[in-house]
């Protein structure tokens, strides 16, 4: 265990800066202009410390996480594959990062290029009809996709529909997301074998519902095999579908969201498309959408007329849901997303899905080869898949959370647990496409040692992780006694 | 085993109601509840005169992994919000029944009698049923 | 081949050990119908040699102009350290830290963010960051109707000198849970906020007024006042603020007897490049009182099993993960990448440095409009003061005139008119530290024949 690194307030002293840093000093007259009623008294409470002992701390803090470039991270549902350095560098050339978002499109052609292609190439994949590019993450880009639905519903004088169907299996936000456009949700339940109860689903259909949102390959790591019905029975009550692409990599090239029937999409570019998740963002979470919702894409869009790149604004789609965010989304991300696309091309487009499957498939077979038990076994992984570990909790008094934190100790990041909520104790494992046959064999072998030690020395697993900078960390007190900003007087 | 005190009426969505000398009722969340959601972090409880409809959402009990609405089992004005929740949300863990209580509430005019509570021992079948 | 590592033996061996003897056979659960047909939309694959000379003549051809552009992004020097740090690997490729274990770094990071930002905003807490200021924003008013518990009405005062993109993603993102936005007018003589515009909605059910300091114009608004009146009438202020300006203005935590309610901004100007529009982010502050109204991550100092001090997310049964339909907001993420640029870039430049890159702004701008109104047909719309944007007018249309300046490498400033078509040729300027004498001399001299070469309207 290493020394606990000081909260930076600490290391500083009054009068010390990164002066190298700063600009030179105004005159005071040259605030004379500004009202005595309006300015600071004091001033912030900012650290004041030297260049070198902030480069030290940041640095010392980068190394207390886990991250992909030092560590297997197979979170599922959250496609932590490489990010290609290739793709940060050429996104952060030095004309791209000094544009400003309300220069002239004369002066932006480089970078409207390459959004504009972004958009086609993900029209291919997803098949689509339009793209835009505007939201920041896979939720932003949900409220997109639901918003427009609403919008449809509106413009067509249908004011009626509000209710949005989600299975009960799906993710937090995608209720979430349907509260947030104004919608009722209608949770609907799974079969045993993962699919969607289609009984449950044509009963609660009706001249009230707005769409339902889906994400195929399901949150149970299974593909929904029955989309085609689904997609009718929705359809035909007047509603539209909607799919969340947390999932996408699995079928990537080798399926489109399009083809099995659905109306609007969004895709996580950061996951998918490998841009950096940046410990919790920037995302970016690109919409398509089919010929009925073109009208209200979100703007700005890039439009194309002969060679010039323009942006496209209300003017353009006056029926737009309209903007959200101030410019032009998380352009920086847009850029890593067509570097990344461009790179793999339309063979490796197809190469991720297959490998990604490859990969899942493996590690599942493993893990039940070693005595693990798959949640739904009769059915094959898509790019990720679910263990349970509910005979362990059971028989050993060991729960998936244990297991998860051992892991940590052997140097995976664990993987993603508790979710989704109606399978017990369970761990969602997505390996991704970028990892070797060697890294799998690992995971696996140090999964077989956790359960060994489960076995034999519980408690080696229950009070884990034992190698981390902390342990297991109080989350009632850090509820109870708030402590969210440092304060001086607080310190020893 | 959760506690089911014999002296008290339940709702199906785990409140408890106890009939008070003066005519007002103090509610609740049972032993099953608290023990459900774990350590109580956060309690959320009404104003004095705020008017309440029966199932209305009206407090909000908050752990490190779930928050729950508490709905009114019946109508009235609430009379107090227990003031002590605020800083200790732990006492409902530690005493559902007594110094955890929520709120009182001056029932509306035959509220009482149209509210559909549950005596002990139906509550403790509906547990039951639930697996506890 | 797609950063995919496996050789030949290695997908024989993974094949046998499933027991399947194509990568095809795994897909056998889909439909054959629904399989791609085609992927003409994506062309061949490029290798890191051909994508790098694609980029690179891409941004060439946008090239770097002399840019007195602002209105919401703001040019500032980004020390050298600041992106060193942030685009580590372990910072740019973590995920939210949800194993907290494994993530002390970004979540002692995040603390450190939240009490930099309730530093420079005099606000209690602070969350882990939004997407931009504009949904920062729209955030904040849905927040509001959340926490102003006397009011039912959902009504929202909006002063027409908020960034007009601002009040756009407030509309889209707000509107369809029933808020409304009721804009105030301003004067076209000062550019801020009109008091008596307040006075139509004495008496009335009204949640919260937003007030923008410096507002789009580069203004100064009457905040103390503002604010009290809102007060008065249990009303709750959202402050949409600069950060820069935060080291030389009153911050929103002090406005007024009681200070604002909820602070929110675009965090763009602390250490993050312009981009063409992002990755931003948004910070969002408030009482403590409202924290459990406050969307987005949270990070709390507590400790371990062992008593020693570390750092997790807390507060979140109001996130969408627990409480889903009723979570405060959908948003899942912050743009974490984005705050450790700004909370390494804070760390640098401290209380005195952003003093200093405050002052030197606005010294700049002073010295901007000075030299810029002493071209023939161009006088400052409003009179002073400003903090780093004013509005010029001028006497013929602004946008031929811009084009000349363009043509020169001078992005000379955003034309309203589109924007505020009653301000007539109005021209937004912003000079930061990064211009020098040279440059604003350059500008004058250019805009002196492009007002020549555009005819007087």
């Amino acid at each position: 265990m290493t020394a606990r690194e000081k909260v930076i307030f600490e290391y500083s002293r009054a009068g010390r800066g990164a002066l190298d840093q700063w600009p030179a000093p105004v005159a005071a007259a040259a605030l004379g202009d500004l009202p005595a009623g309006l300015r600071r008294q004091r001033p912030p409470l900012l650290p004041e410390v030297g260049e070198l002992e902030a480069v030290r701390h940041f640095t010392r803090l980068s190394q207390l996480n886990f991250s992909i470039d030092t560590h297997f991270y197979p979170l599922g549902s959250c496609t932590m594959k490489y990010n290609p350095k290739a793709c940060n560098q050429y996104a952060m050339l030095p004309e791209f990062l000094a544009r400003h978002p309300l220069a002239p499109e004369s002066q932006g052609q480089g970078v409207l290029a390459c959004l504009y292609e972004l958009q086609e190439m993900l029209q291919a994949v997803s098949g689509m009809e339009g793209v835009a590019l505007s939201p920041m993450a896979g939720a932003h880009g949900e409220f997109a996709g639901v918003a427009m639905i609403r919008a449809y519903h509106r413009a067509r004088g249908d004011l009626k529909r509000n209710e949005i169907i989600v299975p009960e299996a799906a993710h937090g936000t995608n209720p979430a997301t349907a509260t947030m456009c104004g919608c009722v949700v209608r949770e609907i339940p799974v079969t045993g074998s993962g699919d969607i109860d289609l009984e449950a689903l044509k009963a609660v259909v009706g001249p009230q519902t707005a769409g339902i949102m889906l994400t195929n390959p399901s949150t149970l790591g299974v593909f929904e095999r029955s989309i085609a019905a689904v997609a009718r029975i929705v359809h035909e009550a007047g509603g539209l579908l909607y799919y969340d692409g947390a999932n996408l990599n699995a079928i990537l090239g080798m399926v489109r969201p399009g083809d099995m029937g659905f109306d609007v999409i969004h895709m996580n570019l950061h996951k998918t498309f490998s841009t950096p998740h940046g410990g919790g963002g920037p995302g970016a979470g690109a919409v398509g959408v089919g010929a009925r919702l073109l009208p209200f894409l979100p703007v700005p869009v890039v439009g194309k007329a002969g060679e010039r790149y323009r942006w496209l604004t209300e003017a353009d789609l006056p029926q737009s849901i309209g903007r959200l965010s101030a410019f032009m989304g998380n352009t920086g991300v847009l850029l890593r997303a067509y570097i990344y696309m461009r790179m793999l091309g339309r063979e490796g487009m197809r190469q991720v899905g297959e490998y990604a499957t490859l990969n899942a498939n493996y590690l599942l077979k493993c893990l039940q080869d070693a005595g693990f038990d798959a949640a739904y076994p009769q059915r094959r992984a898509s790019h990720e898949f679910i263990v349970t570990l509910k005979r362990q909790a059971r028989e050993l008094n060991v729960t998936a959370m244990d297991f998860a934190k051992r892991l940590l100790d052997y140097g995976f990041h664990a993987p993603t647990t508790y979710f989704p909520l109606l399978v017990p104790e369970c761990l969602l494992i997505e390996p991704t496409e970028t990892e070797t046959k060697d890294t799998l064999d690992a995971f696996v072998a140090a999964m077989v040692r956790i359960q060994g030690e489960a076995e034999h020395e519980p408690s080696r697993v229950t009070s884990a992780p034992h190698t981390m900078p902390v342990r297991r960390l109080d989350d009632v007190r850090a509820a109870r006694q708030l402590d969210l900003t440092w304060k001086p007087t607080a310190q020893p | 085993m959760s506690k089911v005190p014999a002296d008290l009426r339940y709702t199906k969505s785990h409140e408890w109601v106890r009939s008070l000398a003066d005519g007002t009722v103090e509610i609740g969340i049972t032993d099953h509840a608290q023990h459900a959601l774990g350590d109580l972090v956060f309690v959320e409880v009404p104003e004095a005169g705020r008017s309440v409809k029966a199932d209305e959402p009206c407090a909000v009990v908050e752990s490190v992994k779930a928050a729950s609405d508490v709905y009114a089992p019946l109508a009235g004005e609430i009379t107090a919000g227990n003031p002590q929740l605020a800083a200790e949300p732990e006492v409902v863990n530690g005493d559902p029944y007594g110094a955890g209580w929520l709120m009182r509430l001056r029932p509306a005019p035959g509220a009482l009698a149209a509210a559909a509570l549950l005596s002990a021992a139906q509550y403790q079948q509906l547990l039951d049923s639930e697996g506890d | 081949m797609a950063f995919i590592p496996h050789t030949a033996a290695d997908v024989a061996a993974m094949l046998a050990a499933i027991g399947v003897a194509r990568i095809e056979d795994l897909f056998a659960e889909i439909p054959p119908e629904l399989r791609v047909k085609s992927l003409a939309g994506v062309p061949e694959a490029l290798n890191e040699m051909e994508i790098g000379r694609l980029m690179s003549a891409r941004a060439r051809a946008d090239g770097i102009a002399l840019s007195f552009l602002g209105a919401g992004a703001y040019e500032h020097h980004i020390p050298a350290a600041v992106w060193a740090i942030t685009t580590r690997g372990e910072f740019y490729s973590a995920y939210t830290p949800y194993q907290a274990e494994a993530s002390q770094g970004t979540l002692q990071l995040i603390y450190e963010f939240q009490s930099m930002i309730a530093g420079l905003t005099g606000m209690e807490v602070a969350n882990a960051s939004m997407y931009d200021g504009a949904s920062a924003t729209a955030e904040a008013a849905l927040m509001a109707v959340r926490a102003n518990r006397k009011s039912r009405s959902a009504r929202i005062l909006v002063p027409q000198t908020l960034h007009p993109h601002y009040r756009q993603v407030a509309v889209t993102t707000a509107s369809n849970q029933g808020l409304k936005f009721e804009e105030l007018p301003y004067g076209t003589h000062d550019g801020i906020t009109a008091a008596d515009a307040l006075a139509r909605y004495e008496g009335q059910d009204v949640t919260a007024l937003v007030i923008q300091q410096p507002n789009f114009f580069g203004r100064l608004e009457e905040v103390d006042a503002l604010t009290d009146w809102a007060h008065a009438r249990g009303i709750l202020v959202i402050a949409v603020v600069n950060p820069t300006s935060l080291a030389l203005l009153k911050p929103p935590g002090e406005w007024g007897a009681r200070g604002a309610d909820i602070a929110v901004g675009e965090g763009q100007p602390l250490g993050v490049p312009l981009s063409s529009g992002g990755p931003y982010f948004g910070f969002m502050t408030t009482r403590m009182e409202y924290v459990r109204q406050m969307p987005g991550r949270i990070v709390g100092r507590t400790v371990d099993s062992t008593g020693r001090e570390g750092f997790t997310l807390t507060l979140q049964a109001r996130e969408q993960h627990i409480r889903r339909a009723r979570a405060t907001s959908n948003i899942c993420t912050n743009q974490g990448l984005l705050m450790t640029a700004a909370t390494v870039y804070l760390s640098l430049l401290g209380p005195q440095g952003l003093m200093r890159t405050a002052a030197a702004a606005h010294a700049r701008t002073r010295e901007l409009v000075t030299a810029l109104t002493r071209v023939a047909g161009v006088r400052a719309a409003f009179a002073a003061p400003c903090f780093h944007e004013a509005v010029l007018q001028l006497d013929r249309p602004v946008a031929p005139v811009l084009e000349a300046l363009a043509v020169r490498g001078i992005l000379g400033g955003l034309d309203l008119a589109g924007y505020y078509p009653e301000l007539g040729h109005a021209l937004l300027v912003c000079a930061t530290e990064t211009k020098t004498s040279a440059d604003i001399e350059r500008y004058r001299s250019v805009l002196t024949e492009a007002m020549q070469s555009v005819r007087a309207a």
